[in-house]
């Protein structure tokens, strides 16, 4: 079935199949791999994108549903080499090492930010709890947040 | 190695530089083995066995080759060269050579136009099997003499008896490496008869010997190369989809892409060895280890892996790092029908580390003293012999400090009894704040560094001096601990110029690098670049008659007497090395020798808050004191520090993978439970700089130290909470309970 969804502010019109994710459709058809796969189940947030200005885990979304939907992924939150500050604090603070979390946490905190922009440490931890990080043990990540609501406070 | 730093070079070791694979990262363009793709590319899928244990009777492909778009099935029938594999031991077939031997073992595998379809031609195909009971009690095993290897360590007078005597028994259950990225591979045809292969890795010329030998293929038909990895931890030291992605490219002269969903990532890699370890601690009465006994039987499942190495990790860090003259080991890595184990970051010292200071713990409590004290009073130092094996320890060994340092570090503050998100069981309020009550615990680990027991362990690097900077060429697998960055580090400072990038080659454009494991490739290839530097700087000093080698040339007395277009006048001078750590021995008769490179130590101080009515444990902060040797990145250091730790809070409270007759119950991660953000714990970190007697500038590889005793020191902590001797990980709530 033929949907369009604004991905990135572009309005994309595609053909997707009944059983597809938006995930799926964002990496194999959009050419958008920025947005990870790696449970498929909504428990580890590698997804994650913007769905109508919400974090929503882009693997538990079917693509059908996402029409005139408008998403926000990774790749939609830097520009023209500008980092979001979400990007420049987890690079300043060694919060990516293997990175395969990390497009996953990037959206979701700055959504966060977005909704939340002064968080205490228990709302930072609550709010990207559903973001796995096998790496890191979260310390460096939240050192980045917190670098970047005491810019913004 | 002779040091000679470079003045005023930007980025060099010491500094927490930013690693150049980061902003690809948080952009999302950095390009992973899954994201990979070729212009007309089929997708490969796998059918696996839903038998622990039976008889292939009868394979029907044809269901599967019918279906539309289906363009390869392949099976064991298919391989063209030698039906086994494997990195130690080649006992594991490609496909099921007519037994099932674990739950999830291939079967065969189908390529066709689209990823949906080949899992759908695979779920066609059609087998006949006989089931035959599995064995699955690793102790049955071991009685029927089903093991990979059997090390007996016998030290010093077996008669010898001390008079304040414990006895244990411990388990620990299998846990799963998790990394986020899945296993994932693509081939590609060159057009005349070989491959280009893309699969995560940890050690790409191991897995080139292997496919090479399957396939019946040169060496220069197959080039593997570096592919983005998301984790490692062990996970991908073994051979996963490599054989098979490349068949179905060879059958098909496509390009083929495989990737792994969750599920079969679970049965898709080997994980770390379950254990089941008896202990007999004896000490003197002032706390002197007088002797310890250890039974240890690690289940290794159906194939060998590397179970012949991580067994004898297992044997050799028994004992902890503490003195102790007379030592009985006997360690068996058996053969099951359970899920195959291997490599998992602490490698055999996670298991026996838990087992070992649990009975440090109880022996001072036996002796009353403070496990602190006892562990003071034992501590092994360099110069003195390991308690196993007798090989005195060279290069540092900072046991004292790494434990005064510990005990140092500030104490968390008291509960907040009025948020209920820091309570055992957390917002669901299962806990009242006037039931908890708070433990704290600790426990010391050592490890060896690099690859062990006369194996000729190596790293090639080649360091290339250009008009535009310096390219470091090496095929060490950067798997997200930043060895990238350590390598640019190590030969800035050499070289003088921050103008070093890091070029990953080919299995076909340089040597071995070996495996991103055993904590070895800050050392090793860390080891390989900085004699690749220093033999680059010293050719173009010699050459021009220089003192010194600055980015801009080379200068004698301060003033310049070459430019660096002068120097690479007659195109890039380039010098490559191979980096050898001192050299090991395999284990005499008594299982003694000097069998390890290097030793390294740490120590960890869990508190915790524990719920003893309802078994629930909230950790609240766990401390950690790293002996480093140096410290070449100190943000990449606490990285790994923060994230081991957590790996081993993990193993010590709710990571296990449920095995019930040879099959995985918990295959996804819904199941299979990981600490997230709100589980885990503070962290603080401290490190101990001693240099070390090989490695770059005295540094030691860090890798696997901060996993190992974290998972004890938590379960001292519930321990010293409630009073229970707490013997299996991950702990349960009825263990804390007492049901």
């Amino acid at each position: 079935m033929n949907v369009a969804i604004t991905i990135n502010g572009d309005e994309r019109s595609l053909d997707v199949r009944g059983h597809e994710s938006l995930l799926n459709v964002l990496r194999n058809d959009l050419d958008l791999p920025g947005t990870k796969d790696a449970c498929e189940q909504g428990e580890c947030g590698s997804c994650t994108v913007i769905f109508d200005g919400e974090s929503v885990c882009s693997c538990l979304v079917m693509a059908a549903d996402a029409d005139g939907s408008s998403v926000t992924t990774v790749e939609g939150l830097s520009s023209d080499g500008e980092l979001h500050p979400v990007q420049e604090a987890m690079l300043a603070e060694g919060a990516v090492q293997c990175g395969f979390c990390t497009p996953g946490f990037v959206v979701a905190g700055s959504h966060l930010l977005e909704t939340n922009p002064h968080p205490t440490e228990p709302e930072i931890r609550e709010a990207l709890s559903g973001n796995i990080c096998r790496c890191t043990g979260y310390g460096s990540i939240l050192r980045a947040f917190e670098t970047v609501t005491g810019e913004e406070s | 190695m002779t040091t000679r730093i470079a003045p005023g070079v930007r980025g060099g070791i010491g500094t927490s530089v930013l690693r150049p694979d980061g902003e690809p990262k948080v952009t999302g363009n950095f390009a992973y083995a899954s994201d990979l793709s070729s212009e007309g590319m089929l997708w490969g899928a796998t059918l696996r066995s839903p038998h622990a244990h039976a008889r292939l009777l009868k394979i029907d492909i044809a269901p599967a080759v019918a279906i539309d778009g289906v363009r390869a099935v392949l099976t064991q029938d298919d391989v063209p060269g030698e039906p086994l594999f494997g990195q130690e031991e080649q006992d594991q077939p490609v496909f099921c050579d007519g037994v099932s031997r674990y739950w999830g073992e291939p079967v065969a595998v189908v390529a066709a136009d689209d990823e949906e379809t080949a899992r759908r031609a695979a779920a066609a195909i059609v087998v006949e099997w006989e089931p035959l009971a599995p064995i699955v009690d690793p102790d049955q095993a071991a009685e029927e003499g089903s093991t990979f290897r059997d090390l007996s360590v016998r030290r010093g007078d077996e008669t010898t008896e001390g008079s304040v005597v414990i006895e244990g028994f411990y388990e620990t259950a299998t846990q799963d490496q998790a990394p986020l990225g899945p296993e994932a591979g693509l081939a590609i045809p060159d057009g005349v008869g070989g491959l280009d292969l893309y699969v995560t890795s940890q050690w790409i010329h191991v897995d080139h010997r292997q496919i090479i030998t399957c396939l019946a293929m040169e060496a220069d038909q197959i080039r593997c190369h570096p592919a983005g990895i998301g984790g490692a931890f062990g996970s991908r030291e073994d051979i996963s989809l490599h054989i098979h992605v490349a068949m179905l490219s060879l059958a098909t002269g496509r390009p083929v892409k495989m990737v792994y969903d969750r599920s079969e990532s679970f049965v898709g890699h080997v994980k770390r060895h379950p254990s089941r370890m008896w202990y007999r601690h004896e000490a003197d009465e002032e706390g002197n280890l007088v002797k310890v006994t250890a039974r240890l039987i690690l289940d290794g499942g159906a194939y060998a892996h590397t179970s012949r190495a991580v067994v004898a990790n297992a044997a050799y860090f028994a004992v902890g790092p503490y003195n102790c003259d007379n030592v009985i080991v006997d360690a068996s890595a058996v053969r099951t029908n359970n899920p195959p184990c291997g490599a998992m970051r602490g490698f055999g010292a996670v298991q026996t580390c838990f087992g070992s200071e649990m009975q440090m713990d109880r022996l001072a409590d036996a002796l009353d003293m403070d496990p602190l004290d006892l562990r003071r009073r034992n501590a092994l130092a360099a110069g003195d012999p390991l308690a196993t094996s007798g090989q005195i320890i060279d290069g540092s060994l900072p046991t004292l400090a790494v434990i005064d340092e510990l005990e140092a570090m500030p104490l968390p503050d008291a509960l907040i009894e009025d948020d209920p998100r820091l309570l055992p069981g957390g917002t669901g309020l299962t806990t009242p704040a006037s039931s908890v009550v708070r433990g704290v615990g600790y426990a010391v680990n050592i490890k060896n560094l690099a690859f062990s027991e006369g194996f000729d362990d190596f790293s090639e690097a080649r360091a290339v001096m250009t008009t535009v900077g310096v390219e470091i060429h090496t095929a060490a697998m950067e798997v997200g601990q930043g060895l990238v960055t350590v390598c640019q580090q190590i030969a800035r400072t050499i070289l003088g110029t921050d103008r070093v990038v890091v070029v990953w080659d080919d299995t076909s454009q340089i040597g071995s690098a070996g495996s991103t494991s055993a904590s070895r490739q800050t050392q090793m290839t860390g080891g390989a670049v900085y004699a690749a530097s220093a033999g680059l700087r010293d050719k173009i000093l010699e050459s021009f008659g220089g003192d010194e080698l600055h980015e801009d040339g080379v200068y004698l007395h301060g003033e310049m007497v070459a430019t660096i277009g002068q120097v690479c006048a007659d195109g890039p001078v380039e010098n490559q090395v191979q980096f050898r750590h001192p050299e090991t021995f395999p284990p005499d008769e008594n299982g003694l020798g000097d069998i390890h490179a290097g030793f390294v130590v740490s120590a960890h101080r869990a508190v915790v808050d524990v719920d003893p009515e309802l078994g629930l444990v909230r950790v609240v902060q766990v401390d950690t004191v790293q002996d480093v040797g140096k410290a070449l990145n100190p943000q990449a250091i606490v990285g790994q520090l923060e994230g081991g730790t957590l790996q081993g809070v993990g193993l010590a409270v709710m990571e296990q993978l449920v095995v019930d007759q040879g099959v995985i119950k918990n295959p996804t991660f819904t199941d299979y439970l990981i600490p997230t953000f709100v589980d885990a714990p503070a962290v603080g970190t401290r490190i101990i700089e001693e240099g070390d007697h090989f490695g770059p500038f005295g540094a030691k590889g860090i890798g696997e130290s901060p996993t190992i005793s974290s998972t004890p020191a938590v379960i001292a902590a519930i321990r010293a909470a409630t009073g229970r001797d707490l013997t299996r990980v991950p702990v349960q709530p009825e263990d804390i309970v007492g049901i």
